[in-house]
């Protein structure tokens, strides 16, 4: 079992790390996104501020919805998939595997370059740990619930707004105690609580995630 | 168990169904009707409210719909997914818009109710945000619907959806009732006048069980649409076309 995870992760990883272009390309989204929104408005130091944890959490979501669109496209585009999905080995397991080799090659990257962003914004240093912690608990589940989708609509060739439609109402809570964990920070309150739920919906999406993104993909084959 | 097969063949769902949406439509309309009347007309001003308050009558009902039918197609979809009942299927694909619309009105009904009372059309409140998102989650599904072209996949496409959008509605609400509260102290509660008078409250659950029977009439025929066309180069919906041509032409 944990053979069989470790398997398709190193697999998918390795993959990943082949195209360093598209790392790259993931961290220079998120830079960007958050570069030019300032450009739109007055440079106002403390509105830059106010609004950084809703800014920084709504480029992580789009970032998201690009690259979620490549989770099983290759692999069903080859062949891979339907091999997968032959397999006595479990599904959902597999379906873990991916979406934890897709956060490491992602949301990881985020999380890390993360702090870059108190310069641009201009986000006070003690909020820093609790936004990269925040970005640490949620990017994984965007990830889970994001792969749901992403495998519903496989089967379609361009499902990019499509996907939109389906997952962002889901990533509301997510958006919600993510930047409100910030915001907490910014102002000085307690920020354990949207933490722990942070925590507790990334549990429940490991738990439950997989065995729904694995109906999916058998929906989207059948 | 005998009834539970026979009521999930198809050809029998669709000639029990005719008569059956009747069972929903007459009383659906009466109760529904004497609700709206009662509300509009019998029912006294609220004291603090005015007349204002006589949108409820329709508001209440339509916000219980959506909350109802969201549920309903999840149940459905659980169905699909584990016993592959087509029937559960098409109910799925045929209450979406119809829980959707409900939704949509719920939300309209809500702002025009707010715009004399709260002095504004929209308010970030918990409960207005929780049902505008639940209505980005019915559109899903419909927008899900329509990209994919097998009917089949396409309907148990919905089933896991609305499956795993029902796990995230009370998560939805939640967070979005911690984010208000957080956000601005005092929330605007529409039950914040929790006591209501006997007279006021009984056209309203008659009128929400009266829309409630809409909804299943509303529903069935739309299962009954969609049967016709799911099956449309199937025998039986070929003798009922053929009935029915024979039926116009005799009349004609």
């Amino acid at each position: 079992m944990l053979g069989l995870f470790w398997a398709v992760l190193r697999r998918d990883l390795l993959l990943a790390f082949r195209q360093r272009g598209v790392l790259v390309h993931h961290l220079m989204f998120f830079l960007l996104v958050v570069a030019l929104f300032p450009l739109g408005t007055a440079a106002d130091r403390s509105m830059l501020v106010a609004v950084s944890p809703a800014l920084i959490w709504m480029a992580v979501l789009l970032a998201a919805l690009l690259s979620l669109q490549r989770l099983f496209r290759p692999d069903y585009e080859d062949g891979t998939l339907e091999q997968y999905l032959l397999s006595p080995e479990p599904l959902a397991l597999i379906a873990l595997a991916k979406v934890t080799a897709y956060w490491l090659s992602s949301g990881l990257v985020f999380v890390i370059a993360s702090p870059l962003l108190i310069l641009l914004l201009g986000v006070p240093p003690q909020a820093v740990g609790v936004m990269m912690a925040s970005l640490a608990l949620g990017t994984p589940t965007l990830g889970l619930i994001g792969a749901i989708g992403t495998a519903l609509t496989l089967s379609l060739p361009r499902a990019g707004l499509l996907l939109s439609l389906l997952i962002f109402p889901l990533y509301v809570p997510i958006l919600i105690f993510g930047a409100g964990a910030m915001r907490a920070a910014i102002s000085g309150l307690p920020y354990a609580g949207p933490l722990d739920l942070l925590g507790a919906l990334l549990a429940l999406g490991v738990i439950g995630a997989p065995w729904a993104i694995a109906a999916a993909l058998r929906i989207s084959l059948e | 168990m005998r009834w539970f097969h026979r009521f999930g063949s198809l050809p029998y769902f669709y000639r029990v169904s005719g008569p059956l949406a009747w069972w929903f439509a007459v009383p659906g309309l009466l109760m529904a009707g004497y609700g709206i009347f009662a509300g509009l007309a019998l029912v006294p001003p609220d004291y603090q409210q005015g007349d204002a308050f006589r949108i409820i009558y329709i508001h209440v009902p339509s916000a219980w719909l959506s909350l109802f039918g969201y549920t309903a197609m999840a149940v459905a979809g659980f169905v699909t997914l584990v016993w592959r009942l087509k029937l559960a299927e098409i109910f799925i694909v045929a209450a979406a818009p119809v829980g959707a619309s409900f939704t949509f009105l719920a939300l309209v009904t809500g702002s025009i109710w707010g715009k004399p009372m709260w002095g504004t059309w929209w308010v970030w409140d918990a409960r207005l945000t929780s049902e505008l998102i639940l209505l980005f989650l019915y559109l899903g599904v419909l927008a899900l619907h329509s990209a994919i072209e097998s009917p089949r996949t396409a309907a148990r496409a919905c089933a896991l959806l609305s499956l795993v959008g029902v796990i995230n509605v009370p998560i939805i609400h939640y967070s979005v009732d911690w984010w208000n509260t957080l956000h601005q102290g005092s929330t605007v509660n529409l039950l914040g006048h929790s006591h209501m008078e006997t007279n006021m409250l009984v056209p309203l659950l008659l009128g929400a069980l009266g829309f409630t029977f809409i909804f299943g009439w509303l529903t069935l025929w739309g299962m009954r649409v969609q049967l016709l066309w799911r099956e449309r180069r199937s025998r039986w919906v070929g003798r009922i076309l053929e009935a029915d041509d024979r039926h116009v032409t005799h009349r004609s």
